[in-house]
């Protein structure tokens, strides 16, 4: 064991707006101060890294003043939101940019992976690909020679290695490119949610090939990533960021409840001021509301209780009501579906909607356990498919499902994010 | 645990001369691998495919020849005047083709750049040495008009300074790869020299006595232009593979020992000021 890396009150500082007009003065100004000795003028000031706050200031801090170790052998996460500073602390480690401020020290040779088949070449074949992406990636040409039969089995692309890349479906671009960058010998390997891309069955694979190499190989890993079941199944330790700053620190399970409970919504019931939605606006969710079993307005239910979610619409231009669709998906706070409810499986006829602004989803018995769900809700009027997108909005609502006692025999049941229903063993 | 046992450190400061060239020989392949691709993937979905390299040097010697000799009335001393632009072209095209590659590394691969760490300057070296089959096909073309005027019995002949030949190639090879790469570092931030190297590069052709001999600027050109002319070590570069190969022209060793420090100078002054680029120049490009 022993520190393999350390970093010292790492920072970064970018500038707001447009690289341009007063660039050169700022540059000059530098080099003004530089020569005689002082310290950058600009590193004085900056704001921090607050997305939706109101720029003040001309420069922002990206990062500050991180400070943290990993152990040799260690899984260590970094998890955050968007513009958290995840991205810009792997740059700083990969040495893509360097850090404004602060110091990393390391005892072994990074190898990073930000993006899987950096550098492929499409005119190339897959087997060129494979030495010139292993040599990017810092692999000798001897080093590469040796596992290249290994490469290609774990792609499963035999069939068109000496196929050039062009050809190949974006799908096993990636499966090459990952293969290549599983069987990298660094040791520090540092990775970018790569592992949101490839089919369930990839990514089974290379989950269990990163288990491998930090369990078997012992080698330290330092994983990024906004999938929470990936980070609670390969990290050790886990660092929130947050702002730029270290929020939180330490195990895994703590740390992904620090991270969720920041992300919470505060009862967003009223929805238009909700931006970050997709579709054509022809129909916009106005409101979402939870109903209880008295007709109360609320946010959280007994587990196995009756619920009623109702949804308000603002309609603003004329939709095909015959085709109307609605879904409602409930999902755990890795993110991951527990129940969806999809009105064209279930078969509902929706005419009825071009007379009324609410829909209501009658839920008898609320079968889940105690955990908190987010609800994303979606509207087309084009069946499910995508193309007649409406309106969708992911985490519309969170509803909080208490422990409840479904059997009846003054039991609290266990939480957790799967389900719970009737039935008796006999 | 001391300090001292760590590996290495990723810090902001900043050394003058920060070139490790440990790590440059530990990623060797890269570079051979970068020459190789730049090599097989140049030629994939063209019809005349390396034809290219032939058409351009031969057209633009016959345009020389037609406007300077022909309407301008340059003398070539002696030499077939086709023979002596198709020299100076062939010469000149390396430096250009090196200079224009590399000034547009970071630019052209911000892609890969900003997602993966290597040795940055690999790219423009890599660029160097591909461009060096490019020149190779052109000097046969060079070689075969050279017979073909030799057989129809035009008395000229290579000298002894032919041995130099390596070290011109070299020369022009430093002079590109270290001009490229100091404009290249400046482009990341400042996009105009982008527009500026497309016409100065042709311009300066006109500076380096490509479509003349020096002998002719000398008695032409008022006194100031041509000592411009003729201290260009690009000058130098062209007139001195002109002697050796056509025996026209000038040489002289001072010439040669001055031109061989300035490209030496300029090329470490170019790995400098490119190794101080790359650290940052990810957010700034």
């Amino acid at each position: 064991m022993g520190v393999i890396l350390k970093a010292e009150n790492i920072s970064k500082q970018y500038r707001l707006g447009l690289v341009g007009t007063g660039t050169l003065s700022h540059d000059l100004n530098r080099f003004w101060y530089r020569i005689r000795g002082k310290q950058d003028p600009y590193l004085k000031i900056g704001a921090a890294n607050d997305r939706s706050a109101a720029a003040t200031e001309n420069y922002v801090w990206a990062l500050r003043d991180i400070n943290f170790e990993v152990q040799r052998g260690e899984v260590l996460g970094i998890i955050g939101k968007n513009g958290a500073g995840k991205s810009t602390l792997l740059k700083i480690l990969s040495k893509v940019t360097s850090p404004t401020t602060g110091v990393i020290k390391t005892k072994g040779r990074i190898a990073s992976l930000l993006e899987v088949g950096t550098g492929f070449h499409p005119e190339l074949t897959g087997r060129e690909n494979i030495y010139l992406n292993g040599a990017i990636l810092g692999m000798s040409k001897a080093e590469i020679s040796a596992k290249e039969e290994e490469i290609v089995a774990f792609s499963g692309c035999q069939m068109y290695i000496d196929t050039p890349v062009k050809r190949y479906s974006s799908g096993m671009r990636v499966r090459l490119a990952f293969a290549v960058a599983a069987h990298l010998e660094p040791d520090i390997l540092v990775i970018d949610e790569v592992l949101a891309v490839g089919d369930a069955e990839f990514q089974k694979k290379a989950i269990g090939k990163m288990q491998d190499i930090s369990k078997t190989d012992g080698r330290t890993v330092l994983f990024v990533s906004h999938n929470m079941a990936a980070v609670k199944n390969l990290c050790t330790r886990v660092i929130v960021l947050e702002h730029g700053m270290v929020s939180f620190e330490g195990q895994t399970e703590e740390a992904v409840d620090v991270y969720l409970q920041g992300q919470q919504f505060k009862e967003p019931i009223d929805l238009l001021s909700r931006t970050d939605r997709l579709g054509n606006g022809n129909i916009l969710f106005s409101q979402v509301r939870f109903i209880n079993e008295n007709g109360h307005v609320v946010t959280d239910v007994v587990s196995g209780r009756p619920i009623t979610i109702e949804l308000e619409l603002k309609k603003i231009r004329p939709v095909n009501y015959a085709k109307f669709f609605v879904g409602v998906a409930f999902l755990d706070k890795t993110q991951q579906k527990t129940v969806s409810f999809l009105s064209d499986e279930m078969g509902t006829d929706f005419t009825f909607a071009e007379t009324t602004d609410v829909i209501r989803l009658v839920i008898p018995n609320l079968y889940l356990r105690a955990e908190t769900y987010s609800i994303t809700l979606q509207l087309s009027d084009d069946g499910a498919k995508r193309s007649g997108f409406v309106d969708l909005i992911e985490h519309a609502a969170t509803l909080n499902v208490l422990g409840g006692d479904i059997w009846e025999v003054g039991n609290v049941n266990r939480s957790g994010n799967f389900a719970i229903f009737p039935g008796t063993f006999q | 645990m001391s300090d001292d046992k760590w590996l290495y450190e990723i810090s902001s400061k900043k050394k003058l001369f920060d070139l490790n060239f440990k790590e440059l020989w530990r990623y060797r392949d890269l570079l051979f691998l970068f020459v190789k691709r730049d090599i097989t993937t140049v030629y994939k979905q063209t019809i005349l495919g390396p034809l290219w390299y032939f058409i351009q040097p031969l057209f633009t010697a016959v345009v020389f020849t037609l406007i300077f000799n022909n309407l301008g009335s340059i003398q070539t001393g002696g030499v077939p005047p086709f023979l002596f632009n198709l020299a100076g072209i062939t010469a000149w095209n390396y430096f250009k083709e090196c200079l224009t590659k590399t000034s547009s590394t970071f630019t052209t691969n911000q892609g890969i750049f900003g997602k993966v760490y290597f040795p940055r300057v690999i790219m423009p070296m890599s660029v160097t040495i591909s461009n060096l089959l490019k020149f190779g096909i052109q000097l046969l073309i060079l070689i075969s008009f050279y017979i073909y005027y030799h057989m129809s019995g035009v008395a000229i002949a290579p000298n002894s300074y032919l041995f130099l030949f390596p070290v011109y190639v070299l020369m022009m090879a430093l002079l590109g790869l270290g001009l490229g790469m100091i404009i290249s570092a400046f482009t990341t931030k400042y996009r105009d020299l982008n527009v500026v190297i497309g016409f100065a590069v042709s311009l300066l052709m006109y500076l380096s006595a490509v479509p003349y001999p020096v002998s002719e600027a000398r008695s032409k050109f008022p006194d100031y232009v041509a000592n411009l002319v003729e201290y260009n070590p690009l000058t130098q570069i062209i007139e001195g593979f002109r002697f050796m190969v056509l025996g026209t022209g000038t040489f002289t060793w001072f010439g040669f020992a001055y031109t061989l420090l300035i490209c030496c100078f300029l090329f470490f002054v170019g790995l400098i000021i490119f190794n101080r680029t790359e650290k940052n120049f990810i957010d700034t490009v």
